[in-house]
């Protein structure tokens, strides 16, 4: 069977794959991280979405033989050792940007996504265009593009107030 | 998906080998089209050739004309500071590709190997009058796509490159699904020094097409209300839930005229 070689949420695993395996399941069944979600059969949900190398990437469109030498991170990485929620965990709680929270995890890997690739600011237009490849069926996706617009500043390091 | 060999070959040479070996055997790119089409079982291909480690990413500018490689991301485009200043309606089409996640793998070369007939990079290529390069030849866009998800590309043929010159101005506008963002119709229409191309995708059967009628109307004076007049017959055109191919035909008038008018 052919090996994968991965790093996943900063430590690496080399795991037995069908050529076949999607990276999603890789994630899922091979590793029991269940935190990432299969919401569709079509690539458009983006309930599974994850970073790969840093960018995000939708994990039910990739084989795991296309990950192989990559880093992954998934909504299992982003908390701290001591369970203390990275910023935009928190801002999605403060928020109440989530609700039956499957699409959820996501949600929360794109909207990290599209901040740190924003470094000079983001409006509310260009998060709802950021959002475009995932969708919520609970929410009405207001008070998710709140949480992000709220995590923007947390995460570049500048007071909410000075915005 | 039924199961199939995987290589990644490590050079162009093998990749095409590995492709023209096999007639069931399949490119994969970015993925953003072969993968669903195969977790969909609409596909059984033997082998899987992966191009990841080919190499063919960038996008260079040389006087008037743009190169991109056909590994490069949709999203790579829509970011190229020197393709902006040369084409900027090239850079906006690409940003405005499924999203965020598919831009960061969908691939240029992928994408009009594909020639799906609601795509917005085969108008691009049209419009623009873009060069098709393989590991074996040139091929002129007119002479590129051939109908609904057909292609002048032989088995095992791989795209490389592709070249556009920098028109005057352009501009392409897209009425979108928007559940999918695929063109339900795009128009690209493209100004060179005296004569004017208009590609439409989405709307009709045999794919991507250009609109002669307008590009004379408008080669003769580029202004919305020069096409005013020019109807679209909705024969060839597609009929789906999304829309009936009358809609379709008018929205090609539509489009067209807001792509002259907002060219730049
Ligand atoms: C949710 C979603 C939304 C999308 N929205 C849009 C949209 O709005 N507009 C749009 O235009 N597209 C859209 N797409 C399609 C997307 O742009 C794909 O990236 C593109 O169509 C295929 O590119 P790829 O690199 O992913 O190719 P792959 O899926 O890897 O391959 C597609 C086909 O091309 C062949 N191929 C790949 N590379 C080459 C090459 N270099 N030479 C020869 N053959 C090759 C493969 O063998 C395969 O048959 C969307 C896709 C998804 C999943
Ligand atoms: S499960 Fe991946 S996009 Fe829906
Ligand atoms: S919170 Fe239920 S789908 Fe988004």
């Amino acid at each position: 069977m052919p090996q994968v070689t991965l790093t996943v949420n900063g430590k690496q695993h080399t795991v037995e794959v069908e050529n076949r395996t999607l990276l999603v399941e890789l994630l899922r069944e091979k590793l029991g991280l269940t935190g990432t979600h299969v919401g569709c059969d079509t690539s458009q949900c983006g309930a599974c979405v994850v970073h790969v190398d840093g960018v995000s990437a939708k994990s039910c469109t990739m084989l795991a033989l296309q990950a192989d030498g990559t880093s992954v991170l998934t909504i299992e990485g982003l908390a701290a050792a001591d369970g203390a929620l990275h910023p935009m965990q928190e801002m999605f709680r403060e928020h109440h940007a989530l609700q039956c929270g499957f699409c959820t995890p996501g949600m929360v890997m794109s909207a990290i996504d599209l901040v740190n690739s924003h470094p000079q600011g983001l409006t509310e237009k260009q998060i709802r265009e950021g959002l475009e490849g995932n969708l919520c069926r609970c929410t009405g996706y207001h008070n998710i593009v709140k949480a992000i617009a709220a995590a923007w500043p947390l995460m570049h390091g500048r007071a909410a107030a000075a915005e | 998906m039924y199961d199939f060999a995987y290589q990644k070959p490590s050079s162009l040479a093998d990749a095409v080998k590995a492709l023209s070996a096999d007639p069931e055997a399949k490119a994969l790119a970015g993925g953003m089209t072969l993968i669903p089409v195969l977790k969909q079982r609409l596909n059984k291909p033997t082998v899987v050739v992966d191009l990841a480690k080919l190499g063919l990413v960038g996008v260079s500018v040389s006087g008037n004309t743009v190169t991109i490689s056909g590994m490069t991301t949709h999203g790579a485009v829509a970011g190229d500071a020197g393709l902006k200043g040369k084409i900027p309606s090239l850079t906006e089409l690409a940003s405005h590709i499924g999203d965020e996640a598919v831009r960061h793998r969908g691939t240029i070369g992928g994408s009009l190997a594909n020639n799906d007939p609601a795509a917005d990079y085969p108008a691009a290529a049209l419009a623009l009058g873009a060069t098709i390069k393989t590991d074996r030849r040139s091929i002129k866009a007119d002479d590129f796509f051939q109908g609904m998800f057909a292609t002048a590309l032989e088995q095992g043929e791989l795209i490389t490159a592709v070249e556009f010159p920098a028109p005057e101005k352009g501009a392409y506008e897209k009425f979108r699904n928007p559940a999918s963002r695929y063109a339900i119709v795009g128009v690209y229409v493209a100004k060179t020094a005296g004569r004017v191309r208009v590609a439409v995708t989405g709307a009709g059967q045999n794919g991507v097409f250009r609109h002669t009628a307008m590009e004379q109307a408008l080669s003769a004076n580029f202004a919305p209300d020069a096409i005013a007049g020019i109807a679209t017959p909705p024969d060839g055109m597609n009929s789906d839930i999304h829309a009936s191919a009358e809609y379709r035909a008018h929205l090609v008038g539509v489009m067209a005229k807001r792509a002259v008018a907002r060219a730049y």
